[in-house]
Parts: structure tokens; sequence; C-alpha cells
């Protein structure tokens, strides 16, 4: 919809930030090249141009790693609570003052627009350590009774959809409980964990605490298998997590899981109409989609689809795709062209299964991976849009009649990670959230974070809580 | 010695055919087999039903029908139904002081400390059902417009393998916790001693406990926990009663649709106070986001 208020161009500067032209492991406080030599190449999603050569690890590196970790934890979970706690405070501390150059290292590595890495991902890394900085030294109130120990060497593999938040997530409360960690990002979006290395050099952190592993699945999967790694903790796809509580099986590793959703978002006839526009628009377009617990199924009460659905488009029709960096960007770069053709396959799938496709008219970027906002209507609980995870720009809609209606629906699903209720009753919204079978229920609003709040799965949607006080047993023996 | 003593004597007794307990009933195994049971010494004590797959899945089909209703319940409600269990054990004292007795091979005594333990730690679990939310969940100050609760909820059907040693005390101390959080549960007697748990059931079924809330089954542990690890409608399982090798097998099984596992722990004595960890591990943590249109609650100026 072109108006007379078109935005003039309004682009961040990428000279805040410096990326070298290749990056090694971080292991013992150090960058070393990987073992086998190994490398590979990082892009930006939006332009497809090669952004650094990354250090792969393999087998040998990981052992490397490990025992680095290994070594430094001995002195790390001996240091009193007070001390890890400022360095936590430390590592919070500089995130915030280097959050611009951070925001703009996530958006070209990842491709989600700087409107979000700035006001969403960079204060909530910061959050993060900053809660759990103060967690460090009061680990004998947190209710795991009175002298709760680490577990020692933590494995974390996290995804590429939120690098350095997931980063954080799993650092922070790793570090304030005494454990050192080896974490791997993943492989399209490695920039923004090997900066992190930096400011960890910066806050005097001892060696050996963080180490940070680039590479594929493979690396990972070497990491979950490490005989001496004694905590395993893993975001990402259901199918990857399954196959990781396989590989634990009959160890005494720890493992907490944060999967797959296909959040279901309930609007009710009495729901303010406008304010359920812009939830629905966050839940599942808000970094392309790609977000774990997105509201990809509406579930729309039957008497306001028409009025909702036609609002839900003129909104759509005033989203802005396009340059990330560009401060008036709403929707970026899907993150690879691997999972670009993944969304269109199920796109495709969606459409061939009877179900129609709507977008709003789009021009997509001529270089780069594009998906424009698709919604689907005449969606059935048999499609496959309404079941998969999608993991893109891609909205099911389906109606309902009842309330009751509407919870057998939300809850037939393999998945159990998010859900939104919009409705004016109170009443209502207590009793529907009652009986939804997922770990975080959104009434009025959509895809709130804070690190205050247990966050995490039912069902295949994984096991475990990070944030709040429940975040810390994941690194607690209890 | 008169002929009234003497008939006392020759009094031939009646024994009990063990039945499983399932959605509420005591069917016979639908396999129609049995396995010896005896006692510490060898002397046979009873034929055990020896039960199946299918009875596995039918137990499984019983406490999904019943988690509804019992995951609804008020805590308050649940707390005096898991009550009026204990009041139902210890009318059974003397019964079960036998039982255990045979099962485990203890002196009179030994056993009654046994049963007395069980019955206390029933109390106890008793006790938890209206707390444990108060202690696990809680307000999260939120940096925003935002109110938001954490509250534990039962994570649905848990398969419970009972403890191989501690045929009473071990069996309770792991069937109790997964109930008194509203969750049902399919337990697994302990494969060599199953009468106290058979018999426990007999209690449930006249305490107040709906059918299907909980479903024992007695046979070989390794035959029944495969199903029930493998079970698509099974949401967690306590390898409590699994050797190291099986408890493996099944660990593998429960990552299909990503059961919640609680792995055999060392337990030294099962007399000692739990934790809150088995109540816990069956937990799942729902956090509800609400707007408050302002930024916190003591914004008064009184």
């Amino acid at each position: 919809m072109a108006s007379a208020f078109e935005y003039a161009p309004a682009p961040e500067s990428r000279s805040v930030v410096d990326i070298a032209p290749s990056y090694g492991l971080f292991i013992d406080g150090e960058f070393v090249e990987a073992a086998e030599g190994k490398v590979f190449k990082t892009v930006s999603p939006s332009t497809e141009e090669v952004l650094s050569e990354i250090a792969q690890a393999g087998e040998a590196d990981v052992d490397r790693a490990v025992g680095a970790a290994r070594r430094a934890f001995a002195k790390w979970s001996a240091l009193p609570g007070s001390e890890r706690a400022k360095y936590l405070f430390r590592i919070a501390r500089i995130i915030q003052e280097r959050s611009r150059e951070l925001a703009v290292l996530e958006t070209l590595d990842n491709g989600k627009p700087i409107k979000e890495t700035r006001d969403a991902d960079l204060p909530l890394v910061a959050a993060h350590f900053f809660y759990y900085a103060g967690w460090a030294d009061k680990l004998e109130h947190a209710g795991f009774g009175p002298a709760p120990k680490p577990l020692g060497v933590a494995g974390q593999v996290i995804p590429w959809n939120f690098p350095l938040l997931m980063l954080a997530w799993k650092i922070a409360p790793a570090l304030a409980t005494g454990n050192t960690v080896v974490l791997k990002p993943a492989e399209t979006t490695p920039l923004s964990a090997l900066f992190f290395a930096d400011v960890c050099r910066q806050a005097g952190l001892p060696r050996g605490v963080v180490n940070i592993l680039p590479g594929y699945g493979d690396t990972g999967a070497a990491l979950v298998a490490h005989p001496d790694v004694n905590k395993v903790a893993f975001t990402g796809s259901t199918a990857v997590g399954k196959e990781i509580a396989r590989t634990v099986a009959g160890t005494r590793k720890k493992l907490t899981l944060e999967l797959g959703g296909k959040g279901a978002n309930i609007v009710f006839d009495d729901a303010p109409i406008d304010q359920a526009v812009e939830g629905i628009v966050n839940g599942i377009f808000f970094n392309q989609g790609q977000v774990c617990c997105a509201g990809s199924r509406l579930l729309v009460q039957e008497s306001i689809q028409d009025e909702l659905l036609d609002s839900l488009k003129r909104r759509l029709s005033t989203l802005r795709l396009g340059d990330p960096l560009d401060k008036n960007t709403d929707i970026g770069a899907i993150n690879s062209a691997e999972q670009l053709a993944r969304i269109t396959s199920l796109v495709d799938k969606g459409a061939a299964e009877g179900a129609e496709p709507w977008s709003p008219e789009c021009e997509l970027p001529s270089s780069g991976y594009w998906f424009a906002p698709t919604l689907f209507t005449n969606v059935t609980q048999a499609h496959t849009i309404a079941r998969d995870e999608i993991f893109g720009p891609v909205l099911s809609v389906l109606t309902f009649r009842t309330p009751d209606e509407a919870v057998a629906k939300a809850n037939n699903t393999q998945y159990g990670l998010s859900a939104g209720i919009w409705t004016e009753k109170g009443s209502r919204i207590l009793a529907v959230a009652g009986k939804l079978r997922a770990g975080v229920v959104w009434s009025n609003t959509f895809n709130k974070f804070d690190p205050t709040s247990p966050f995490g799965g039912y069902k295949e949607s994984g096991f475990g809580r990070e944030g709040g006080r429940h975040g810390l047993e994941a690194y607690l023996d209890v | 010695m008169s002929e009234k003593t003497e008939k006392t004597e020759q009094r031939l007794s009646v024994f009990k055919t063990y039945k499983l307990y399932v959605g509420g009933k005591f069917p016979r195994s639908e396999s129609g087999r049995v396995y010896e049971v005896t006692d510490a010494k060898g002397k046979w004590l009873a034929n055990a039903p020896q039960s199946s797959r299918k009875d596995a899945r039918d137990a499984v089909v019983a406490a999904r029908k019943a988690f509804g209703g019992w995951s609804g319940a008020t805590a308050y409600n649940r707390g005096q139904v898991l009550y009026r269990v204990a009041e139902m054990l210890e009318g059974r004292r003397a019964q079960f002081v036998h039982e255990v007795a045979d099962a485990e091979g203890l002196s009179k005594s030994k056993a009654a400390e046994q049963v007395d333990a069980t019955i206390d730690r029933w109390v106890w679990y008793a006790g938890w059902t209206d707390k444990i939310a108060q202690v696990v969940g809680g307000g999260n100050p939120v940096a925003g417009p935002y109110f938001n609760l954490s509250s534990p909820e039962p994570t649905g059907v848990v398969a419970v393998l009972a403890p191989q040693e501690s045929s009473f005390l071990g069996l309770v101390s792991v069937l109790a916790p997964v109930i008194a959080t509203g969750n049902t549960a399919v337990v697994v007697a302990s494969e060599k001693s199953p009468l106290p748990a058979l018999s426990l059931a007999e209690v449930l079924a006249t305490s107040d406990v709906p059918g299907g809330v909980v479903n024992v089954l007695s046979g070989r542990t390794a035959e029944i926990a495969t199903p029930l690890a493998s079970h698509q409608d099974v949401n967690a399982i306590d390898l409590a009663g699994a050797d190291e090798i099986l408890a493996k097998e099944l660990e593998i099984a429960a990552a299909d649709n990503l059961k919640r596992v609680l792995r055999p722990q060392p337990v030294d004595d099962w007399a000692a106070t739990p934790g809150i960890d088995r109540l816990t591990a069956f937990l799942e943590t729902k956090t509800v986001w609400h707007p408050t249109g302002s930024l916190g609650a003591s914004g008064s100026s009184y």
C-alpha cells in the first residue's frame, strides 16, 4: 500500500562495528585455530555478502575446550558468589556500553531488523546478565537447599534466531551458579558469540570459564556426547532435542531442552481488535517468525473473523520489508538459504493441501533471503501448516465457536511452548489460561520476555525452564 | 486340649487372589498369566498377576481419563483424599506389617517400623498438595507494565517403576508425590515383592481416590516398563525400579515424545525425610502474562 507518507531510508551505520576477516575458536581465554584447520564462512542473509571466515571446531577442539572448562571449574566454582556476581555485573555493563556495536553485528549476521536487535535483543541480553549476577551470591536463598552446588562443565548449543540472547540465557545462569561453559553458536550466526569473547576479556573473566566453539551440528553432537560434560543445555529443533535426549540417556548428565512450538493465538469476540491485531503481528512477524514461541496459529472466534482479518490484512500492508539496517524496517531477511527453502516448501504444501495464502503487495530485494509476510485462511487442523513448525513469517488462521473448542484446538499439537489469549473478560482469560498446555501464556499481549520470568515448554517443546529462579535449577545439583 | 481349640488350629485359612488395579477396578491380567510370589525364605505366598503390554496400555488409558478430574480438583480436596488414604492404611496396619514382613524378610517389629514410616510418609505428602504451588510458584517482577505469575501444574500421566527392594515404604515414597501434585499414575510394583502394592490398591479403592488416578500393575518390570516408556500418551516416567541397563533403554525410548524422566537415584534410607525433588520432578511451570497498564502496584501517593 504505497502512501504519501513513505519513509526515507534511515540506515544505521555499519562502521560502528569492526568485523575481522577471520576468527578462531575461543578456548581457554584465547583465539585458536581449529585442530583440523577447517573453516567456514558466515554471510549476511540480507546481501549474501561474506562477513568473515570462522574456524570450525571438530572433536579434538571440543576435547580441548571441555578440558579448559574443567580446569577452570575448580577455581571458578570455589570463588565466593559475590565475586562471581561482580564478573557478571561487569559483563552486563560492558554489553550495555557496547550494545550499539553488538546490535549492528547481530543484524548483519542474522538478518533481523536493527529495530529489534537494538530495542529487544540487546536490552534483554544485558538484563539477563544483570539478573543472574544478583543470584550468584544468594543461591542458598533460591529454594534449592542450603548449599546448592554447581554441576561442573556445561555444554551449551544455541540456535541462530536470537544468537546473543540465547547465549545470555545459557551463559548467565551457568556462570552465576559456578559452572564453566563450552558454548556452540549456530553455524550461520557465530559472530556475536565470538564478539562476546572480547566482552569476557574486557571483564577480566578467568581463562577457560567461557569457551566458544563455532561449528555445525556435528560439533554440537560431539560436545553433547563428551564424557566430561556434566550438563547439556540445548535450544533448537524438537528432532535434534530428541536425538540429544537419546545421547545423554544412561549418563548422569543433566539435560534441559527448549525446543519447537506451534503457538496458538486465541482471539475472542470481545477482544480489542486493534490491540489484538498488533499482538498477532508481533506474535508471528517478529524476527520474521523465526521464533520458537511464535503465535503461528491464529484461532479467531468465527463471529469476528471477517472484521479481524480485514484489519490484519490492512496492518500487514503497512509492514516494511527490506534492509535490516534501516531503522524503519519491520521485516528483515530470512536467516539462511536453507531456512528459506524450508519455509517455501511448507508454504507450497499449504497451498497444495487447499489452504488459501495471502500476502500484502511486497517487493523483495534482489539479493539475499527473503519471504513476504503470509497468512493462510481456510486452514484445518489436519493441514501440515497447522501442525508443523514453519519458523517463518507464515500465519495459519483457524476459527472456533466456543471457548472449549478454542482450548481443544489450541492443545491439539505435539508442542506446548506458548499461547496467547485476547479477550476483555478476566474470568475467561484465567479459565482458558488454566486449560492451555503451554509453558508461557500471554493474555492481551504476546512475545514478552523478561529475565525474572521462567520460560519453557510442555510436551514436545522440551523440559526445564530458563529465566527466573526456576532457571537456576538447570545448573544446580538438586 | 479341648475340642474347640483343636478346631481353631485346624481351620483352613482363606487365601487371597491378588489382582491388578486399573481404572478403579480389579481385573486379572488380560494375558491370563500369573507368577509365583514367595517370601524371603522361598515359601510360596501367592500367585500375582503377570501383566502384559495390553494391561499397561489399559492402565494408561485409565490414567489419562482420570487426569482431568484429579488435576482439576482443588488442592485442598486432593489433600483430604490423600489424608483419607493414610487413615485407611492405619486401620489396616496389621495386614501391611504382615505383608511387608513376608515380602522383605523382616521381623515383625522392623516391618512395623516400615509400615509406620510409610503411613507417616503418606501424611507428609497429603500436606503438600496445597503448599507446593506457593513454594515453587510466584509472581515475577517484570521490567515493564505487565503482571505475570508462574504456577506449577501437573505434567500428566506418570509411569512409576516402584523400587524393587522397599516394597511398601519405597513404593509410597515414589507414588504419593506423583499424585499429590495432580498427576495420575501407572505403577509397576516391585517384581519380587508385589503384594503390598496390590494390597495398597485395595486401600486406594476405598479411600475416595477416583478410579484411574492410581493404577497398579504387577509382573516383570522390564516387560511392563518398555511399552510404558515408549507410550506416546505417557508424559513422564520415574525409573526408580529399573536397573542401570534397563534404565538406559527406557530413557532412550522415553526420548521419543520427550517424556520427563526421573533417573534412578541412590537411596540409602527410604525412611529419611525426603526433599521436594519428587514433587517438582513431575511439574511443569506455566507463566501467564497480563498487561497492568502501569509500572507498579505501589505507585499510590498514600
